[in-house]
């Protein structure tokens, strides 16, 4: 029988399966941060139990962590505890761990793949939903809850029910300036953020095959945002290449036979697939959010909707509402709407190249003054290369802040946050009302279009830079 | 975990499309290292005014729902984060059972391992107990997980599906991890076959 991506791992990692379909299956690799974790390391505690495999196991803090002074310790009270609460339980289960001072730390979904930590053919978890970042390698990914946490700690498994194979075919050629943030929001836009829910989607089509591991892992970690737990793209050249030589990647004759088994990893041909959707990339411009939710979008050159237009009054009342909180106006063209305020940073575009891209458009400019603008680095190692190659001196002469790695702004965890009223381009992932912030409004973007907006103070198309 | 009996209580009408796991508990008071506590943050922004009073205009600031146990809620409950914190704010709050016609995937997954029934129905159905729950004089609805049936204040069902393995841990109060260690040299055989074939994982 023909098998998917996903039927095959899936398969190959079934340890126990009940009548009804509810199966046990084996965990590889499990990430582990300070926020969903301390009630997961408790639970141990007080069952006296061990963590099965601290080797498949792999710790950071990433979501609380300061981004300036970082050598003056963590200010806030709750965030200082709930770090130092992730110091003694990695110490207590000996568990490997980056701290807050290690070069290597940085954001758990980037730390993972440029660690080697991440391969294809796994089955990966972590206790954050954008766990399905790792899927971009050709392994299962996805996000779990605490329970979960302490489930996979303690056993190294975990209970769950295969999910429906779902296949976004994305077909022909993107234009030159579409990035694959775009590509994933207008995928979002099409399908809706309960349009994967109960699937896992597999990402195919010659656009992707071009694409670089970081544009990948760009699509794969806003599948959440499309309610699909894990989004995966098979591996292929470009997978391996990037692997090689990581520090926690097969070595030697290893690499020879992960490769070969990797190979093999791809949908058959004639694979059968419960839902697919059609994406025709030539249609897919440069596409932001203007509302409060990832599927409300709108391309950099368009309008923001008319409520009156819509029949459904669930959904009506719901474009009212984003439309109010977000302070526009129907049919206002959004590359005239105000920004003071760009985050380029996030799980989702914070690595090497995405700073690359944004310092391109910056260089030799400088940043409005109405603006804030701050690049958070994924990780201390993409600061670090950043910083060979001069970037940070790009950003620093434009007026931008460079800042220590972390979560920071995507969910303002730290004290990195909107006031009430400011409008951020970010290049992170949720536009939720206050999600960076109470009474903070969020337009999602590219790392290109939150350059560009910086420089003009305005939502803007990177073209329109001179 | 507790064991989830029959119950009835208090049906709040919640018809609000998607909301976010960030909604149900924004992420400042994520930092707790506890599950318990967090019932009086549930639904923040939505519940408090700037000044921190509450909201009248909020459903569960209202009587009687301000002591409800169910949320007849929007399409697509629960989605984005996979906070477990959501349902356990929501746990705090006394809300035992939400019905809708959809959950994001983390979210439902949470829930049944706190005690939190997440019950699926078609929109019909939805929008009937919709109703009912706006009739402030009688919002009583029973939960029947044994029978699979949701008790209207007018005497009418609705028989919903569940996973049985599902159903029966919340029925028993099972635990989870207890469970998979039954199951113990069946994971240790697995660990050994995939050691040798593939011993770099």
């Amino acid at each position: 029988m023909y098998k998917t991506l996903y039927d095959k791992i899936w398969q190959s990692h079934l340890i126990n399966e009940q009548d009804d379909g509810t199966s046990l299956i084996y965990i590889d690799r499990h990430l582990v941060h300070e926020v969903t974790s301390p009630q997961a390391f408790e639970g141990l505690r007080l069952s006296n139990r061990k963590v099965n495999s601290p080797k498949r196991t792999l710790a950071v803090a990433d979501h609380n962590v300061p981004t300036l002074d970082r050598e003056l310790g963590i200010k806030e009270e709750d965030s200082r505890i709930q770090v130092e609460e992730l110091d003694k339980n990695v110490e207590e289960f000996q568990i490997p761990y980056f701290n807050m001072n290690d070069t290597r730390q940085g954001i758990v979904h980037v730390i993972g793949p440029e660690q080697g930590f991440t391969q294809p053919g796994m089955t990966i978890v972590c206790g954050d939903s954008h766990t399905a970042t790792h899927g971009a390698f050709g392994s299962l990914a996805f996000g779990i809850g605490t329970s979960e946490v302490e489930h996979v700690l303690a056993t190294q498994t975990l209970i769950q029910k295969k999910a429906m194979n779902m296949l976004i075919n994305i077909s022909g050629n993107l234009d030159k300036i579409v990035t694959s943030k775009d590509l994933i929001l207008y995928i979002i836009g099409k399908i809706g953020t309960a349009g994967g829910t109960g699937c896992v989607i597999e990402y195919s089509g010659n656009a992707l095959r071009d694409m670089s591991m970081e544009s990948r892992m760009t699509i794969c970690n806003m599948s959440i945002e499309a309610g699909a737990r894990a989004g995966m793209i098979a591996p292929d050249d470009i997978t391996f290449n990037y692997l090689y030589e990581k520090p926690m990647a097969p070595k030697n004759q290893d690499w020879e036979k992960a490769v070969n088994w990797w190979k093999t990893l791809p949908s058959d041909t004639g694979a059968k697939f419960d839902k697919i959707v059609d994406i025709d990339a030539t249609k897919v411009t440069q596409t932001i959010t203007w509302g409060t939710s990832p599927e409300e979008i709108v391309s950099i050159d368009g309008t923001v909707p008319n409520p009156d237009k819509i029949s459904d009054e669930v959904k009506q009342n719901k474009i009212k509402r984003s439309i109010e909180y977000m302070g526009l106006t129907p049919g206002q063209k959004i590359s005239d709407v105000e920004i003071n305020t760009v985050f380029i940073g996030s799980c989702t575009n914070s690595r090497i190249e995405d700073i690359r891209s944004a310092a391109e458009i910056i260089k030799g400019k400088k940043v409005s003054t109405n603006v804030k603008a701050l690049v958070v680095p994924g990780s201390g190692l993409v600061k670090k290369q950043a910083e060979e190659e001069g970037l940070d001196v790009i950003f620093k002469h434009a007026g931008f802040e460079w800042r220590e790695p972390g979560c920071s702004m995507c969910l303002a965890m730290n004290s990195d946050k909107l006031n009430e009223g400011d409008r951020c381009a970010s290049t992170s992932n949720r536009n939720f009302e206050g999600r960076q912030g109470k009474g903070g409004r969020t337009h999602l973007v590219s790392p290109e279009i939150a350059a560009a907006s910086a420089i003009t103070g305005k939502l803007t198309d990177p073209r329109n830079v001179t | 975990m507790e064991r989830f009996n029959t119950f009835k209580g208090i049906a709040a009408p919640f018809n609000i499309l998607n909301v976010d796991t960030d909604k149900i508990i924004p992420k400042q008071f994520l930092t707790t290292i506890k599950r318990t506590g967090l019932g009086k943050h549930v639904f923040d922004e939505m519940r408090y005014k700037k000044d921190g009073s509450e909201n009248p205009n909020f459903v569960l600031n209202q009587r009687p729902y301000d002591k409800s146990n169910i949320l007849i809620a929007g399409d697509n409950f629960g989605c984005g984060s996979s906070r477990e914190h959501a349902p356990w704010a929501l746990k705090d709050f006394g809300i035992k059972c939400i019905i809708s016609t959809s959950f994001a995937d983390i979210f439902y997954n949470n829930s049944f391992k706190n005690g939190l029934l997440p019950i699926m129905v078609t929109k019909d159905e939805r929008d009937a107990l919709l109703e009912d729950a706006k009739d402030k004089e009688n919002p009583e609805i029973e939960i029947d997980l044994e029978n699979q049936e949701i008790r209207r204040p007018n005497g009418g069902k609705i028989k919903f599906k569940i996973d049985p393995f599902r159903k029966k841990c919340l029925l028993e109060g099972l635990d989870d991890i207890g469970l998979t260690e039954l199951h113990e040299n069946k994971i240790k055989s697995f660990e050994e076959s995939r050691s040798t074939k593939h011993p770099w994982l």
